[in-house]
């Protein structure tokens, strides 16, 4: 996804590639999709912000996070919470979903897969430790909201899938 | 306008808010670890939701109202739930039984309030709407697999059933703020929703292999104002930091 640059610098843009998600450290706020809009003016610098999941309590921390790493550039750092358009799984950048299957979570699959997967039981989900595809649901729910929780028939290792939400 | 715009946003904040308690008292108390974290996940979904429109109610509200204000502050009378929601964690049946007569009302409710006259409630939906499709997957898949289940676990969601079934007519008593909220484009018509939810319900029903209950609709008045013994009892347990340690933070 596109994020709506304004009058920004480079030293800004790397501040907030320096913001983890605090859940799934791995990842940064840009890889994440939820910056939506940086805006420079004079030494204040304007970030929208979007939620993952409504009731996500990450978005508070990373809010904090991203004023004080661009604070620390010597703006004065305003963050708003905007919620439309809703974030979408597919606002993860490439080099996101490639850092997060490393880290151990299943990227999300396109959406009538991913129902498969939920709603069939369906066997798609690659394992993040040997790549089978020989995996099945066991919650649709997972350490959080945005997670549902896998095991590997093959490797019988568990490990998390983040869903796909649209 | 922006008084009853106000209570409206109460009506379709409160559900979420007493639901989301109820669910939150099985933090740790679920019957597996992976029923507990998604029954908790659920509340946490709700609790997210009612903070965008306790957000929007407080600044349409002004003054020294905030979030936290609306939340922790009123009494009782002051709360505009339907009374299915107040019900307690009997056991595990009661608890999907009541999530899953919710969650088809709410995606219902959600689908049609994506495109209220209201931007504000239209952004609120559309962004609760996509959680709730996986609040409904999950207690649907549920009842299905209880109700289908063994004789026993049959049984237990059907007297489930007989319970909570009569409550969920409240959904679709269409009061006055409701009625003027739809005549403004703001709200959904629930009388055509009334139709879609019972259909929707009695198909699921009918794969969960449960009865529909003969029982009448019970007359509640939740949303007016009135409700059971139980919501009492859940004040007291919701508000107790804010009446102890006024304007307390985290």
């Amino acid at each position: 996804m596109v994020v709506e640059l304004n009058n920004i610098d480079k030293d800004i843009l790397d501040a907030l590639a320096s913001v983890p998600d605090p859940e799934i450290p791995v990842i940064n706020v840009i890889d994440l999709g939820v910056v939506r809009q940086v805006k420079k003016v004079n030494k204040q610098v304007f970030i929208d912000l979007t939620p993952t999941y409504t009731g996500c309590p990450a978005m508070d921390m990373m809010s904090v996070d991203i004023k004080k790493a661009i604070d620390a550039l010597g703006y004065e750092t305003f963050v708003k919470l905007v919620i439309k358009p809703a974030w979408s799984t597919d606002w993860i950048s490439e080099e996101g979903r490639r850092k997060m299957e490393e880290y151990g979570i299943a990227p999300p699959l396109e959406e009538n897969l991913d129902k498969r997967v939920l709603l069939d039981g369906e066997s798609l989900v690659s394992c993040t430790h040997c790549q089978s595809t020989n995996t099945k649901m066991i919650s649709q729910f997972g350490s959080t909201a945005c997670k549902a929780l896998f095991k590997c028939h093959d490797c019988l290792e568990p490990f998390d899938y983040f869903k796909c939400l649209k | 306008m922006n008084d009853k715009l106000y209570k409206y946003l109460l009506m379709l904040g409160d559900n979420s808010m007493i639901l989301g308690h109820r669910l939150s008292e099985l933090c740790g108390h679920g019957p597996s670890l992976e029923t507990d974290i998604a029954l908790t996940n659920i509340s946490l979904d709700l609790f997210g939701q009612v903070r965008n429109i306790f957000q929007y109610a407080a600044k349409l509200k002004g003054a020294n109202t905030t979030e936290d204000s609306i939340a922790f502050l009123r009494t009782a009378r002051q709360h505009h739930n339907c009374i299915l929601l107040e019900q307690p964690n009997t056991d595990f049946a009661h608890v999907i039984i009541r999530q899953y007569l919710f969650d088809a009302f709410q995606k219902l409710q959600l689908e049609n309030l994506c495109e209220s006259a209201d931007d504000q409630i239209a952004a609120i939906a559309a962004k609760s709407l996509k959680e709730t499709n996986y609040h409904v997957r999950f207690s649907a898949e549920w009842c299905k697999r209880l109700g289908a289940g063994t004789s026993e676990s049959n049984q237990k969601m059907q007297e489930a059933l007989n319970h909570l079934y009569p409550f969920s007519f409240e959904f679709f008593e269409q009061n006055e703020i409701e009625s003027e909220m739809y005549s403004k484009g703001i709200g959904p018509d629930l009388n055509r929703l009334k139709d879609i939810y019972f259909s929707q319900v009695k198909t699921l029903l009918s794969t969960a292999e449960l009865n529909i209950p003969d029982s009448p609709a019970r007359h509640t008045k939740g949303k007016s104002g009135i409700h059971s013994e139980y919501l009492g009892y859940i004040l007291s347990d919701f508000q107790y930091m804010q009446r102890v340690y006024p304007n307390m933070q985290w």
